[in-house]
């Protein structure tokens, strides 16, 4: 019986809740920007970032919402473990769509809230692991990986990225590495 | 049962890796909507070359003392460097200079994972992160990784390193990160896509053309010839784990 009135209060509190959020939100939505009303609870809407190409993606938008998760996982065994290179969803593939362009016009890594993944995974408070390890902004992606001396790659960069700063290594060759 | 992509023919096959079962093919089994069981089975589904043992050859009498290109390429195209902290920097590769006491003759030689055709550090890996693929090449599937290091402890080579601190900036085709054991792929972004690896390119670009790398299971390789016709050792070969880096005039 304690239980049951327990749960009755939980559900009526809650009721009461959603009666107050619902018609703040809902005017915050048809009028004014969603931070500007005074009466917005909780984290604004994410808005999602178009991808680079603006293009389809691999699969209609609400499936890749829902699993993209999941065809992450899978296909990366295929890759690591049959060395299939070319498997349809690769994560270094929606890096290089996904592209969100900082104030510098450089596209911004996973530390930036900007960043499409973070948009949102913020929101909903779910960390995303995948760029403790993997590159988050894409490279020179020529098959094979990036050759720094080819200059097949040096005039891929520069079309891409109107600069060929960004072929160099990231730090100076270092002459002495210790055995 | 299951068995390696490696032909019957193949001379450096191994039972018992066959018998446990190898990284071949894949096969699903899907329990209920949306749960499958991916398990790696031998049904040619894979992207290797089929019964290709990739190896290294590297004559010491090429390789200069003076000489670091093959660590240096290496560096670049992974993104591993020295920080100044040799207890915990990353070495994927790294030039040995060896002296024989009794003729003072002087020699240097670049050592990594030698690639073992019976990999210590995928015996004792208790996750299975640590695995030989199909076509020889010894790798760390590092969403398996929990860094626990005994494979460091396994190898003889020192060949492995482990990755104490956050890193920013990786390789898109060289995933790299905390808690997990890396080395030597062999480079193999590049062999899947019939590239050589960046160390083999960076001796070749300096002239000296100390290292040969090549499939040493194809008659028609020029390493497969080059070891069929002079001798070439391995090194601590006494141990018997067939290493797929091989050394001449050593």
């Amino acid at each position: 019986m304690n239980i049951g009135l327990a749960s009755f209060g939980w559900v009526t509190l809650l009721v009461v809740g959603l009666l107050i959020l619902l018609p703040a939100d809902f005017a915050a939505a048809q009028s004014t920007p969603p931070n500007s009303s005074p009466f917005v609870l909780g984290v604004p809407k994410p808005i999602i970032p178009q991808a680079a190409k603006g293009l389809q993606c691999i699969a209609p938008t609400d499936f890749m919402r829902k699993n993209h998760m999941k065809l992450l996982s899978h296909d990366r065994d295929k890759t690591v473990k049959l060395g299939d290179r070319e498997i349809k969803a690769s994560l270094k593939d929606c890096v290089a769509c996904h592209v969100v362009n900082g104030a510098d016009n450089q596209p911004v890594t996973y530390e930036d809230p900007k960043y499409f993944c973070r948009v949102c995974h913020d929101y909903v408070a779910v960390k995303v692991d995948c760029f403790e390890c993997h590159a988050s902004v894409p490279g020179i992606t020529m098959k094979g990986g990036l050759n720094q001396k080819s200059s097949e790659a040096e005039a891929l960069a520069a079309y891409v990225l109107g600069d060929d700063k960004k072929l160099k290594p990231d730090k100076p060759d270092k002459a002495e590495l210790k055995p | 049962m299951t068995e390696l992509t490696t032909t019957k023919a193949d001379p450096v096959s191994v039972s018992r890796r066959t018998f446990i079962g190898g990284a071949a093919a894949v096969a699903t089994v899907t329990l209920a909507p949306g749960i499958t069981v991916v398990a790696y089975g031998s049904d040619g589904e894979d992207k290797l070359v089929k019964g290709a043992r990739w190896g290294l050859l590297i004559d010491v009498n090429k390789c200069p003392q003076s000489c670091n290109a093959c660590v240096t390429a290496c560096s670049n195209e992974h993104g591993w460097e020295d920080t100044g902290n040799p207890l915990t920097d990353a070495q994927w590769i790294r030039k040995v200079d060896i002296k024989d006491m009794k003729t003072g003759l002087e020699q240097s030689l670049p050592v990594m994972c030698q690639h073992c055709e019976t990999p210590p550090c995928a015996d004792v890996c208790p996750t299975g992160a640590s695995f030989r693929r199909g076509d020889g090449i010894v790798l760390v599937d590092k969403h398996l990784c929990i860094g626990c290091r005994y494979c460091m402890m396994a190898c003889p080579y020192q060949a492995r390193s482990f990755i104490h601190e956050p890193l920013t900036g990786q390789k898109p085709y060289s995933p790299r990160g905390k808690g997990t054991v890396e080395s030597c792929t062999l480079c193999v972004h590049r062999v899947d896509v019939g590239r050589i690896p960046a160390c083999v390119e960076a001796c070749d670009g300096t002239g000296n053309g100390a290292m040969i790398f090549g499939n040493m299971n194809d008659p028609e390789s020029e390493i497969a010839k080059r070891i069929a016709q002079y001798p070439s050792t391995q090194i601590r070969a006494d141990l018997g784990l067939d290493p797929g880096v091989r050394y001449t005039n050593l």
